[in-house]
């Protein structure tokens, strides 16, 4: 707000500059901007005005494009302008002339075209570039009064990316002589902090310069930087506590000027502006707090005239006091102050008395009890806006004991209220109110029928989706939950009884769906009567499509539980020749169910709208289809992103042979979000698999064949499509909101006995109510009351079902992963120290055992990760793989990358039981004359160990050494950061870190920097980089046949592909897969006939089965993963290996 | 924070405006009517803001002439309402007696 008050100020000496004497901008009526506002004026109507304004725009704009028109002519028709565009009348044809008035005027003709500029443009207008270069003039002139200008519409609109431009020059007056420019400069530094907070932080330490000015003007517009700041990131600005802190006591105190008095407070808005900015730093900080207490203690003190502007103030106060870390006595002159607000007959003050009080009653509980007369004297109140007020208090203090009446009192309230903000808020607040603590069934559903006829078609849609999951899924209580459903079968049905009712649209769906789920409940009713119900609101006019739907879906599941209808029959009949395709849809569904009674009654069962429905998203029932059609020779599905860039390919001609789709060179993939190719569907036969699962276990055969015919079979059905939407309301999760609430009441205990009894109250009716509200609410220690919170616990718990089932599966596939791959045990982080110790061992033992043969220095390193890899199993297993399943640990995909050096040539020594392990060459990152830079990669199982060496070429000792990556793609455990005090001259350290990929990507270079300081105590700075491949981060996955199996059909994302196959060689099958096992790091779990399986992970754990077959001499490759980024990466190497053979 | 800024006479015409957040100029009209229809038929013993939509209104009457604001939710409506008077008392200091004859034709 005081920024508005700043610029306000600031404009105010350069007006005074511009006009010699004050008054000078009088309007004379004689002017033609004067007597256009005095026509304006007299006239009656609307539309005479705009008679009036569209001619006058015709002669501006005849007089605009005239060559004769001078400049000072052109300012006289931009003030015009300003009007008529003020008035809401469309300019536009002249913003190009404002534009051009900036740029070309004298001072003053020149300052209304700043002025129109700021007026008629926003951000991101287009002609805002053009002014860029009249701004960078102006900002380099001799003349204040241009400088001045630049500034204040650089503060008011500039393009953001022309802010680097002007940034060097409006910093450079920061340290201008003249008060009014530093401030001006620091205004605009504000707005290029709004709009491109980065672009800014190198001059965060000349904010604090501003900060201490020896101007108060240029201080209070530094506030503006440092209140948006802090409220970004207020643990930055903890040090500056104590500076804002004696600037609000050197304010309070009276040491500004008196120039910034108002009405004798003061700097008022200042000191507003400061509290804020302590109840920013304060919150949640007790030694911050602790600085401010004097100087709150003194504001509350000072404040005692009685002045408008010093209520501002208090409650400003008693607002800060209550964020900050609580003081007693601090605590209790705020609550004394907001009595006298609440009591206070001025209502402006008694509004912001219930504002104060709504914000403590969380923390104060008792405070709304002292008031509570009050409170119900403000319910009662002609002005709507206190009455609004009163009822966010009452909604804060609501808890199982008041609810009826609160939420009664905001009923109420809604039934008045036309504006469609007010009820949007006050639906969502009541449904949560009767969703936690309803008193019983009847009344909550009640208190629903009315929300939803109130809140009409402008509720949040998640209220009647929320609660139709409480209906459906139900409390513990079965008995409880019956009557529930069944008391809202009856409220419906007598709903739908009367006549001419129109209900909102959403309430509609409700209770069509609640009258197809539960109307079995009510067996006294026949479904046919039901049926007949929910078809004349079928025929209804003012029903919407949507709608419709619902009720065709109801009816539906009402004929499922009956026998054969007329009424239902009829329905579908009428509306099989109806116009609209979904409700045609609907009709012929419904008619081919009735005639299929064992299908009907399996799809919608009796009840069952909370079981899950198995959905096979990757409709493997479809993959016999797939596979025969591959066999015809037809082309494999390929994700839309890779038809793109095939699309793009194709434009060029094109030499090479056909068959790779992706392009080579890794700088030009890019991964776009692979939609998976599948749409929904849904088998409702799952049970059938097991049986045939088991029934091919044993048999040699690969795997996935059996699964194919398991899924054949299902019929597919788009009915149960339209059932699951709407057995599963979707599941927005309230959660926080509902803590938030808990929280809010937790304080409240359940005594109405500890009501002040020392009241006096006339009105007998009054304290009734009062009773009724405040029941529950208050305590004499809170604190003891936490365990009692239980007593009020909400009725209706609120749970995110689907939250729930995805947790679920998540574990059940760990629970898979961990059965299936016995390795990945190992992989785990806590074991990893003890296993690398043991590695340790082992890794000694290998070397004696090779070194006879490693007399080169160079091994063949296909060869040597290959054997270490036997000595690699830890703990307990000393051989978990024979031979001809032996698995590389880390790829080769550039031979010679992997070198194997003895440690005594090595400049740069790998700890021992690193050195053991397969390691990428020692690259070199980055050097200067005084440090170098290292890496080596190493291919642990669980993660890539990189291990950076810093070298010292220096003769002398270099200090506080600082490594450090962020990496947003990346996970990196140990630390990203290293630091070492101090590295001797000449000398090596290393530094370790493990990295994860966070998401799949085909390769990615790790950025980052060194600080150190030399001897001359500067800290200098080298940075570095590394790329990396997805093939650092993939490693085997070792499973069995039958898992494979298993997590075939777990995985939801798929692509098909055909690759080269090198066919020069003997079995062309068992080379490909080879090369690619080596390369990529795969397991081969099974190779019969022209057929394989294979499988590897990402690290930590996206698996990624593979199933290769030779099909007319191509390797026809089937993937499938949870991560289809994952698979598009793999597929990129893949074919880059082969293509390379 | 402050989103705009209004001078309107009694008869529901704008006088002045200035926006601080750009709003489309055909939004200005219907949001200028709606406002000046919620101040406008507001007694002189209501409460001196109004809420509308997601903002608050802060008006001051002055003669024939109604100033409003419309601020966010978490500002000091007090502290805005006595922004006004001093918008105007400056305005009083230099146009010499604004309120009655200049703004208000």
């Amino acid at each position: 707000m005081s920024d508005v008050v700043e610029k306000t100020l600031t404009a105010l000496p350069s007006l005074l500059s511009l006009d010699s004497q004050p008054g000078a901008g009088k309007l004379s009526i004689t002017s033609k901007l004067g007597s256009l506002i005095k026509n304006i004026t007299e006239l009656t109507s609307k539309h005479e005005e705009s008679k009036l304004i569209k001619k006058e725009l015709s002669t501006i704009k005849e007089q605009i494009s005239s060559p004769h028109t001078t400049l000072r002519q052109m300012k006289e028709i931009m003030v015009r302008m300003i009007y008529c565009e003020m008035l809401g009348y469309d300019t536009s044809f002249g913003y190009i002339h404002a534009i051009k008035l900036a740029q070309q005027g004298s001072l003053l003709e020149k300052r209304v075209g700043y002025l129109a500029v700021s007026l008629f443009l926003n951000e991101n207008h287009e002609l805002l570039l053009l002014l860029v270069n009249t701004v960078l003039k102006d900002l380099q002139s001799t003349n204040l009064v241009e400088v001045c200008m630049a500034l204040t519409i650089a503060s008011q609109i500039f393009p953001k990316d022309m802010i680097p431009a002007v940034l060097p020059l409006v910093e450079e007056k920061l340290q201008h002589s003249k008060e009014i420019i530093r401030r001006k400069a620091v205004l605009a530094l504000y707005k290029f902090y709004l709009i491109a907070p980065n672009q800014v932080q190198h001059i965060h330490d000349k904010f604090r310069k501003a900060l201490c000015d020896r101007d108060p003007g240029v201080m209070i517009s530094s506030l503006q930087i440092y209140q948006q700041m802090i409220k970004d990131c207020p643990d930055g600005y903890k040090d500056l506590t104590g500076s804002f802190v004696a600037i609000l006591k050197q304010v309070v105190g009276g040491k500004l000027p008196v120039d910034f008095n108002y009405h004798s407070v003061p700097a008022p808005w200042l000191q507003i502006q400061l509290l804020r900015i302590l109840a920013l730093l304060g919150k949640d900080d007790q030694s911050a707090s602790e600085l401010m207490y004097d100087v709150l203690d003194e504001s509350l003190r000072r404040a005692e005239i009685n002045h408008n502007i010093t209520y501002a103030i208090l409650f400003e106060c008693v607002k800060t006091v209550y964020t900050i870390h609580p003081k007693s006595d601090l605590l209790q002159k705020a609550a004394k102050c907001i009595g006298k607000f609440v009591l206070s007959h001025k209502i402006n003050l008694k509004y912001l008395g219930l504002k104060a009080l709504t914000y403590v009653v969380q923390q104060d509980p008792n405070l709304a009890l002292q008031h509570q007369m009050t409170i119900i004297q403000c319910l009662d109140h002609p002005d709507p806006i206190i009455k609004r007020e009163t009822l966010e208090l009452l909604y804060r203090i609501t808890n199982g004991q008041n609810v009826t009446v609160i939420v009664e009192k905001m009923l109420a309230f809604l039934w008045q209220s036309k504006d469609e903000y007010t009820t949007i808020d006050l639906v969502g607040k009541v449904a949560e109110l009767a969703e936690k603590y309803a008193p019983d069934n009847e009344w909550f559903v009640k208190t629903m029928n009315t929300v939803f006829s109130l809140g009409g078609d402008v509720m949040q849609p998640d209220i009647p989706n929320n609660f139709l999951r409480l209906l459906a899924e139900g409390f513990e209580n079965e008995i409880e939950d019956k009557q529930l459903r069944l008391f809202a079968v009856e409220s419906y049905l007598s709903l739908l009884d009367k006549e001419n009712c129109n209900f909102p649209q959403r309430f509609l769906q409700v209770i069509s769906w609640v009258l197809g789920e539960y109307s079995y409940l009510k067996t006294d009713t026949h479904p046919e009567i039901v049926a007949e119900r929910l078809q004349k609101l079928l025929d209804q006019s003012t029903i919407s499509q949507e709608t419709k739907s619902w009720i065709m879906a109801a009816i539906t599941k009402l004929a499922s539980d009956s026998v054969c209808s007329s009424t239902v029959t009829e329905i579908a009949e009428k509306h099989s020749v109806c116009l609209d395709t979904v409700q045609r849809q609907h009709a012929f569904e419904m008619k081919a169910l009735l005639d299929d009674r064992e299908l009907m009654k399996q799809i919608l069962p009796k009840d069952a709208s909370c079981e899950d429905i198995e959905v096979d998203i990757s409709l493997s029932f479809l993959d016999e289809f797939v596979a025969n059609a591959l066999d015809r020779g037809a082309a494999p599905y390929k994700p839309p992103h890779q038809r793109q860039q095939e699309l793009s390919q194709a434009k060029a001609l094109n030499f090479e042979p056909y068959g790779l789709s992706l392009p080579i060179s890794a700088s030009s993939y890019s991964i776009a979000g692979r939609q998976s190719p599948t749409g929904l569907s849904l088998s409702s036969g799952l049970s059938g698999n097991s049986a045939e699962m088991t029934q091919k276990k044993g048999s040699n055969s690969l795997k996935l064949e059996g699964v194919k015919k398991v899924w054949g079979k299902e019929g597919y059905l788009p009915q149960s499509e339209t059932a699951q939407e709407v057995n599963h309301p979707s599941a927005s999760c309230p959660d926080v909101e509902a803590t938030t609430m808990e929280k809010l009441v937790e304080n409240a205990s359940v005594q109405s006995d500890l009501l002040p009894v020392a009241l006096n109250v006339k009105d007998q009716e009054k304290q009734q109510l009062a009773s009724s509200l405040f029941v529950g609410i208050g305590s004499h220690d809170t604190l003891s009351l936490m365990g009692k919170s239980e007593n009020n616990a909400q009725r209706f718990r609120k749970r995110s079902k689907l939250k729930e089932y995805s947790k679920e599966t998540e574990r059940l596939s760990r629970d898979e992963f961990s059965l299936q791959s016995p390795p990945q045990n190992l992989l785990d982080n806590a074991n990893f120290s003890e296993s690398s110790e043991n590695l340790n061992g082992l890794g000694t033992l290998f070397t004696s055992k090779f070194s006879k043969k490693a007399d080169s220095t160079t091994l063949d390193c296909d060869k040597m990760s290959k054997q270490e890899m036997l000595t690699v199993p830890t703990k307990g297993s000393s051989l978990l793989f024979t031979s001809d399943d032996m698995v590389v640990v880390k790829p080769s995909h550039s031979p010679a990358e992997i070198s194997f050096l003895p440690s005594s040539n090595q400049y740069f020594s790998l700890p021992a039981e690193l050195s053991q392990q397969a390691h990428s060459e020692v690259v070199q990152l980055a050097y200067n004359d005084f440090l170098s830079l290292s890496a080596c990669k190493i291919y642990q199982k669980d993660c890539l160990l990189l291990v950076v060496f810093i070298t010292s070429y220096s003769s002398t000792p270099i200090t506080h050494i600082e490594l450090c990556f962020p990496q947003s793609k990346l996970k990196v455990f140990n630390s990203a950061a290293h630091h070492f005090h101090s590295l001797e001259a000449k000398s090596t350290v290393n530094c370790q870190s493990c990295l994860l990929m966070e998401e799949p990507c085909a390769q990615l270079d790790l950025v980052g920097n060194l600080t150190y300081h030399l001897e001359s105590e500067e800290i200098s700075e080298l940075e570095f980089s590394l790329t990396l491949t997805l093939l650092d981060f993939v490693r085997p996955l070792i499973i069995s046949t039958d898992d494979y199996g298993k997590l075939w059909l777990s995985f939801a994302n798929d692509v098909k592909q055909n690759l080269n196959l090198l066919s020069n060689a003997k079995d062309p099958l068992t080379a490909t897969l080879n090369v690619l096992k080596d390369n990529l790091c795969l397991h081969i779990v099974d190779i019969i006939g022209k057929e394989s399986i294979i499988a590897c992970q990402l690290l930590p754990s996206i698996p990624c089965l593979m199933h290769c077959r030779v099909h007319s001499g191509m390797l026809a490759v089937w993937l499938r993963s949870p991560s289809p980024d994952f698979i598009d990466c793999l597929l990129y190497h893949c074919q880059r290996i082969l293509q390379e053979k | 924070m402050i989103k705009f800024f209004l001078m309107i006479n009694k008869q529901g015409q704008t006088r002045l405006s200035k926006y601080y957040e750009h709003v489309d100029i055909h939004k200005r009209t219907t949001l200028e009517a709606d406002v000046i229809r919620n101040c406008l038929s507001r007694s002189k013993d209501e409460c001196s803001f109004v809420e509308y939509k997601d903002f608050m209104l802060v008006y001051r009457q002055y003669a024939a002439l109604v100033i409003v604001i419309g601020v966010d939710d978490d500002e000091n409506e007090l502290a805005v309402f006595e922004l006004i008077h001093n918008f105007i008392e400056v305005l009083d200091k230099y146009f010499n007696r604004v309120v009655s004859c200049k703004c208000d034709f």
